[in-house]
């Protein structure tokens, strides 16, 4: 979309115009932030995009703060922790805010991901925005893993214990690999304070690496310019709005209102997201009786202890993630938004409410009953993607779908008007 | 209404229809869930209690901070420490709020020295505690502590209503509720509703239950049988001073207590509660605000 790149930029001041014919960097960002054309009839579940790059901005900018107090070795980070919850001036602030907001993050990722999946934001040609997202997700993943071990308290240990564990599996395809990789992760022969350091290191690292893949994916995006509600493109100027003032206002409302939420726990249940037993320091001695990980994690770990087998639990485990990628050529269908799909609709909220029932049966204990339930809803997360998808794509007779963004919106707002005369004066 | 914004209406409904109908075939096949919630081992739910600090607005209340301060230092020190508070500590707002001079004297006091520290010949000596200090327990490590306590170890308790909770074992048609309900209304007290129970939950072990050597009966602590001996007397509780006028019980200590330690987990409560009310009504201003900007600016286009 070449359209995009117009820019009606006029630097009014000689610094500006002096700039300008160096390095348009102002041209640049007036051009994507002010007059990329926008759908005008994007609705609020658009607006996750931009409370995202807060979320990792405000993630960045907490975390550099609680890196000047915090004590990367296994003898003092708790203790450090601590004294930035009493200690430091607004360090209890700085905290919440770091823990409570990693939750955020994950609430708005898993809101903008079913966004993507519910209005066919992945199909042609958005795939390589679409794989990008699911990259970003993955070190997103990573990231928060190795930001919860810095406490240094139980939970943080013992999680770290299990899931670097896993890759000891490796050990049934190549003897010995799996063993090697664990040890090269640990950094010894068991987790301690050198495992710390290293996640240390890349917990500080990895975020910046977030923010080089989100310019990749605001790049795409702006590209092949946004999806909207009924899977249209902006095809002619009357199909867009400025993405300032239209977006830009929108996006300040969703954005306050979802820090009204993040607030909402940061200051009054600060601990809820966590575990108690993340208070009680790191003790490699004592296992606690229930390891769970973190609440975003848990679809993910009901998948991995879903399966009999370590090795394919593993496998499972990482392939509900990677299979992401391979969305966009798994759907067959030729319309995008599950609007005028009244066939796969049904199936998109049994897979929602799958992914919902792996994360309420992935903290509970691995017994009987739970382990039966998320191996069906295992089943069905593989099924949705590989059966579903394809199948549901080729059978189903969509509805019909508008010829564009402005019939669309003319047509409803003349159909409102008509229901309601006395509304409209 | 369009025939076409009439399917869009029905695309939503038949996403909640189908949630629900999923919900509903789910309660009819899923008994086990009920089973599970009531076959915990403890066999005594724990009750949740009334505390000044609970809920979104909660604050400590400053008289029951100095009487649970009390309860500490005439039962808790004997066997615990409480590190990660310094005397100085019990001065701050937010807490029980002693007099600076009544905290000077009480570390000089403390039965407790602290020790690892040198003179100026590099003999490591043990001096008395000053209001920058930590509360200490009497065990200068975890080795001796466990030597003196026939193996079992006290924690120390600068962290333990935070560190402690209240399992939840609603079945999942009903979790969700729970969680809502705790969600609104700021509920973060589980620890401190666990920590009292504990202290008030040591009762005559049921006929049948064989409790081991140096192990004591309670309805609260995980499995029923903890090292830990009762440290509330009913008949001879922690007296308080007559002017408080609260009546000195086993419960009234272990509430006091409670809460004490409820503050040593979370010095910060009073301030973050009060910063967090003026923070949201910023962010609900703002939000209403930036919400008739938006409405003004897209009334210029159909949309």
């Amino acid at each position: 979309m070449s359209g995009i790149s117009y820019s009606s930029y006029k630097p009014t001041t000689k610094v500006g115009k002096w700039m300008d014919e160096r390095l348009p960097v102002g041209r640049m960002f007036h051009a994507q932030f002010v007059d990329f054309p926008t759908p005008r009839n994007l609705n609020y579940w658009w607006t996750f995009g931009g409370i995202l790059s807060f979320c990792l901005m405000a993630q960045i900018v907490t975390g550099i703060v609680l890196a000047m107090h915090y004590q990367p070795s296994g003898e003092m980070a708790f203790d450090s922790v601590e004294r930035i919850r009493r200690d430091v001036n607004f360090g209890w602030l700085i905290r919440n805010l770091h823990a409570v907001g990693a939750s955020m993050f994950f609430i708005a990722a898993y809101v903008h991901i079913f966004r993507g999946l519910y209005y066919g934001s992945y199909k042609a040609p958005r795939e390589i925005l679409w794989i990008i997202g699911v990259i970003i997700f993955i070190v997103m993943m990573a990231t928060a893993f190795m930001g919860y071990s810095l406490p240094w308290g139980q939970m943080s240990f013992w999680g770290v214990t299990v899931i670097t564990n896993l890759f000891s599996s490796i050990d049934s395809i190549v003897p010995g690999l799996g063993t090697t990789v664990v040890e090269w992760l640990w950094g010894g022969y068991s987790v301690t304070g050198v495992t710390l350091n290293r996640f240390f290191s890349l917990h500080y690292l990895l975020p910046f690496v977030l923010a080089g893949l989100v310019v990749l994916h605001v790049w795409a995006l702006h590209v092949v310019g946004q999806n909207s509600p009924m899977g249209l493109d902006v095809k002619t100027p009357s199909d867009g709005v400025p993405f300032t003032p239209y977006a830009t206002s929108k996006d300040a409302v969703g954005m306050f209102a979802f820090l009204l939420f993040f607030c909402w726990f940061a200051f009054f249940l600060p601990d809820y997201l966590g575990h108690a037993d993340n208070y009680v320091e790191a003790n490699p001695l004592v296992t606690p009786p229930h390891i769970v990980p973190e609440w975003y994690f848990l679809p993910f770990y009901a998948i991995l202890r879903a399966i009999p087998s370590k090795l394919g639990g593993v496998i499972a485990m990482f392939g509900a993630i990677a299979i992401l990628v391979l969305v966009p050529w798994l759907d067959t269908s030729k319309v995008r938004s599950t609007k005028y799909r009244p066939l796969y609709r049904w199936f998109f909220w049994l897979f929602v409410f799958s992914c919902v029932a792996l994360g309420w049966l992935g903290s509970k204990p691995a017994e009987a009953e739970y382990v039966f339930w998320a191996r069906v809803f295992t089943f069905y997360y593989f099924a949705h993607f590989i059966v579903v998808m394809p199948l549901v794509g080729w059978f189903e007779k969509p509805l019909k779908v508008p010829g564009s963004i402005t019939e669309a919106v003319l047509a409803k707002n003349k159909g409102a008007a008509a229901a309601a005369p006395a509304a409209k004066s | 209404m369009g025939p076409m914004q009439r399917s869009m209406k029905r695309s939503w409904l038949n996403g909640w229809v189908v949630a629900i109908a999923v919900a509903g075939a789910m309660a009819a096949v899923l008994p086990f869930s009920a089973a599970n919630a009531a076959g915990d081992s403890a066999g005594h739910a724990i009750e949740r209690q009334e505390w000044s600090f609970g809920g979104f607005t909660g604050q400590y209340d400053q008289a029951q901070l100095q009487r649970g301060f009390q309860v500490y230092q005439q039962v808790c020190t004997a066997c615990h420490g409480l590190k990660r508070v310094r005397f100085r500590n019990l001065a701050e707002p937010g807490g029980p709020m002693f007099p600076e001079a009544a905290i000077k004297a009480l570390a000089a006091s403390w039965p407790y020295q602290i020790s690892g520290e040198l003179d100026d010949q590099g003999n490591p000596i043990d001096r008395l505690p000053g209001p920058a200090d930590q509360m200490v327990g009497p065990y200068k490590n975890d080795v001796q502590a466990r030597a003196a306590q026939g193996g079992a170890l006290p924690p120390d308790l600068s962290l333990i209503v935070k560190a402690r909770t209240i399992e939840t074992h609603a079945p999942w048609y009903s979790h969700w509720f729970h969680m809502l309900v705790d969600v609104v209304t700021g509920y973060q007290e589980a620890g401190a509703d666990y920590l009292y129970a504990l202290l008030t939950g040591y009762h005559d072990a049921p006929a049948g239950v064989t409790v081991g050597d140096g192990m004591y009966y309670n309805t609260a602590f995980h499995g029923n049988q903890l090292a830990m001996p009762p440290p509330l007397i009913k008949d001879a509780p922690v007296e308080y001073q007559p002017e408080a006028g609260v009546k000195a019980t086993l419960e009234q200590n272990a509430r006091d207590v409670t809460a004490f330690l409820a503050w040593a987990s979370d010095p910060t409560l009073d301030t973050r509660k009060r910063l967090g009310w003026q923070v949201m009504l910023y962010l609900l201003i703002t939000t209403v605000l930036l919400y008739l900007v938006k409405r003004k600016i897209w009334s210029r286009i159909e949309h």
